[in-house]
């Protein structure tokens, strides 16, 4: 099929950066979306034209490393990674526009690239278990409902992609930041944290400069691995819950 | 990067303030629904209504002591409401600003994949509500504006309004603004407030939320298009 790219070029963190367009005349529906850009990209290389720069590391949905938004929306029309997506989901004939992800918290390194660091600081400033090191325990003396051991592992699912935050209207990270919240603060390791973990992680990703969340759901709806939206309730009452223990 | 500030001044903490003074405005909303309906029990009924909320809980309460309470409450939820929008709609445009024009130059899907109208027009229909506020306090609280004539008493101030048939035009497009504003900002009050925890739980919610943003448009819309009508008084 022949198809139209529109794709952000940009040469450094610097450069004003604009839309450019390539025609594609032989691509096939069974390539992946990046396995499209790397046809194109070889095409640029034998042409002397400097390849376009895209993030992607294990191409098979689990990495989070790749993310791009395809005609105005985060990872494209399907629910998926970038790389799960294939080009049977564009008809022969279409424009499709390419760009970074947009957030002030991510800025763009070059063309397709951003900087995700602020996804990690906020990892940083809680995302985690201080557990002691040593053997293992025995697993069964630490009894965990199946439903909060379902709901913990849903939300554990979350790859770090941004996709929420390109997504939102507000440029928000209210989700990744509550699937962590969520994920920890189901099982009984979290529980001795979960106040500072809380406390800290909003703290931090207020300080990063993203949004704040007004409950639309166009995180949950671009999430390729589908956190659902009650996370950031229960990111909302674990906070707010906090405040009136006088925790801050 | 933003200034580092606490939990206690995080967008959390803000948008809490937000939805509670939220509610306690669609709290108010309610009583006031109510004593409109009083309309159709006629004159005397409605500027009864109307004159013992002046004199309710005396003596305990000065002449119009309730009425007072209920003002600064609802001009402080008002001043809370409006300030932690600003702040956060601040926030979410430095957020999402990175360079110039629009945050992404595609033309399509510019609704993303589900966002509704309600929550397109939370924003802007909040300000048109807050100057429909204004518009409705200088109109039937103080009667500066009297179209089809003033007068001291409520019933008739009402009747006289919703005679004009461009009165109830503007009365209708406030009151959808408010429906629309409802419909997203209380399934959002709930979000904030932690109710979202389960699937059971964002069903009630929003099914709370369609419930209160349709009885109180219509509950409101009911006198003027009544009086309109001619099925009053």
């Amino acid at each position: 099929m022949k198809i139209t790219v529109r794709v952000w070029r940009q040469a450094n963190p610097s450069d004003e950066g604009k839309m450019v367009g390539y025609d594609l005349d032989d691509v096939s529906e069974h390539m992946s979306f990046l396995e499209m850009l790397d046809v194109l990209n070889e095409r640029l290389t034998l042409e002397g034209e400097e390849p376009i720069a895209f993030d992607s590391d294990c191409r098979e949905g689990i990495c989070g490393m790749c993310g791009l938004v395809i005609n105005g929306l985060a990872h494209g029309p399907e629910r998926t990674t970038t790389c799960q997506l294939h080009m049977r989901s564009f008809k022969d004939g279409d424009v499709i526009d390419i760009e970074p992800w947009r957030s002030s918290s991510f800025p763009v390194v070059k063309d397709l690239v951003v900087d995700r660091g602020a996804f990690d600081r906020i990892i940083q400033a809680g995302g985690y278990i201080s557990a002691p090191t040593g053997s293992a325990p025995e697993a069964n003396n630490l009894p965990v409902p199946k439903e909060n051991a379902d709901h913990a592992f849903e939300a554990a699912t979350c790859i770090g992609c941004g996709a929420c935050v390109a997504a939102c209207p507000n440029g928000s990270a209210m989700l990744f930041t509550a699937a962590k919240i969520t994920h920890l603060g189901l099982l009984p390791q979290g529980q001795p944290e979960r106040a500072s973990r809380v406390l800290g992680m909003v703290e931090q990703h207020d300080h990063e400069g993203f949004g704040n969340c007004t409950n639309i759901g166009e995180c949950t709806a671009a999430c390729p691995k589908g956190i659902p939206l009650d996370t950031i309730s229960r990111l909302n009452r674990d906070l707010l819950g906090a405040l009136a223990k006088g925790k801050a | 990067m933003t200034k580092r500030v606490g939990a206690r001044r995080s967008t959390v903490a803000l948008k809490a303030l937000m939805a509670v003074s939220g509610l306690i405005m669609v709290g108010y909303l309610l009583l006031h629904m109510y004593g409109n309906l009083k309309v159709f029990s006629g004159q005397v009924a409605f500027d009864e209504y109307s004159h013992h909320l002046r004199t309710i809980g005396e003596p305990l309460l000065p002449e119009s002591g309730l009425l007072w309470i209920i003002r600064v409450v609802l001009l402080a939820a008002i001043i809370a409401h409006v300030y932690s929008a600003v702040v956060l709609t601040v926030r979410d445009r430095k957020a999402t600003r990175t360079g110039s024009g629009p945050r992404y130059k595609s033309k399509q899907n510019k609704r993303g994949f589900q966002r509704s109208y309600a929550s397109f027009t939370l924003r802007w229909g909040g300000v048109i509500i807050f100057l429909f506020i204004i518009f409705h306090l200088l109109n039937l609280t103080t009667n500066d504006i009297a179209p089809g004539g003033a007068s001291a008493s409520p019933y008739e101030r009402v009747l006289n309004t919703f005679g004009e048939w461009y009165m109830v035009l503007v009365y209708t497009i406030a009151l959808l603004a408010v429906g629309f504003h409802l419909r997203h900002g209380v399934w959002a009050a709930g979000m904030t407030l932690g109710a979202n925890t389960s699937v059971k739980a964002r069903r009630n919610l929003n099914v709370l939320a369609y419930a209160l943003s349709g009885i109180i448009t219509i509950g409101f819309l009911i006198p003027p298009y009544a009086i309109l009508f001619g099925w009053v008084g």
